[in-house]
C-alpha cells in the first residue's frame, strides 16, 4: 500500500490555504491583518516542506523546514517591533526599551 | 503469530496516521476560511490559531506515525516543539502591537448590527 495519494491530498489543501491567506494579505485593511497572514504562511510553508519531503521520499526536506520555523518567527516579530518603533531596535530612546 | 501482531500494529500505525493528516488537512482549510471571513484582527488570530495549532499539530502527528526512521521522528518532534513554542508567542505580539497602536476589537453589539 503506497501512501502517496494521502500526501498530495494534504499537500493540495495546504496549498489551497496558503492562497486563501494570501488573498487575506492583499486584501487586509490594517498592517497586523499582513502580519497575520504572513505568519500563517510561513507556518503553512513550514508543514508543506514537510509533507513534501515524505511525499518525494527524501526526509532531507526536514531539515529546511526546522530553518523556515525559526527565520519565520524572527521576522514575525521584527516586522512588529519595526512598526511599534519606526527601527529594528539600534536607536531606541530610553524610555521605550522596555515595551519591545 | 508474532509476525501477525506487528503486521497488525504496522497497519494500525498507518491508519491513524493517515486519519492524522486528513484532519490536519481539514482543521488548515478550516483555520485558513476563518482568517478570510472573519470580522476583525482579533478574530482572525482565532483562525491563525487553528492553522497553527490544530493543523500543524495533527499534520505533524501523522507525519510522526508514519515516519519510516528514527532520525526523521526526531526531526518532526523538534518542528513541532519550536512552532508551540513560537505560534502562540507570535500571536501574542501581534495582539499586543494592535492593541497598543489603537485598532479597536469588534464588541458583540457592533457585529450584531453588522450581521443582521
Amino acid at each position: 500500500m503506497t501512501l502517496t495519494p494521502w500526501f498530495s491530498v494534504t499537500l493540495a489543501s495546504i496549498g489551497i490555504s496558503i492562497v486563501i491567506a494570501i488573498l487575506r494579505a492583499s486584501l487586509g485593511p490594517t498592517a497586523f491583518d499582513r502580519v497575520l497572514a504572513v505568519n500563517t504562511i510561513g507556518t503553512l510553508v513550514v508543514l508543506s516542506i514537510c509533507v513534501y519531503g515524505f511525499f518525494d521520499g527524501r526526509p532531507e526536506f526536514l531539515d529546511i523546514a526546522v530553518l523556515y520555523a525559526l527565520i519565520n518567527f524572527i521576522g514575525t516579530i521584527a516586522i512588529l517591533k519595526f512598526f511599534r518603533h519606526g527601527t529594528l531596535g539600534d536607536h531606541l530612546p530610553p524610555e521605550d526599551t522596555h515595551n519591545g | 503469530m508474532v509476525d501477525d501482531v506487528l503486521m497488525l500494529v504496522d497497519i494500525a500505525r498507518q491508519i491513524i496516521g493517515v486519519g492524522a493528516l486528513l484532519l490536519g488537512s481539514l482543521a488548515i482549510l478550516l483555520g485558513a476560511i476563518g482568517l478570510l471571513r472573519l470580522g476583525d484582527v482579533y478574530q482572525r488570530m482565532h483562525g491563525a490559531g487553528i492553522v497553527d495549532t490544530g493543523g500543524a499539530g495533527l499534520v505533524l502527528l501523522g507525519l510522526l506515525l508514519l515516519s519510516p526512521d528514527w532520525t526523521v521522528a526526531v526531526r518532526i518532534v523538534l518542528i513541532g516543539g519550536l512552532l508551540i513554542m513560537t505560534s502562540p508567542t507570535a500571536t501574542h505580539a501581534i495582539a499586543r502591537a494592535a492593541r497598543f497602536s489603537g485598532v479597536e476589537p469588534i464588541l458583540s453589539t457592533d457585529s450584531k448590527d453588522k450581521e443582521g
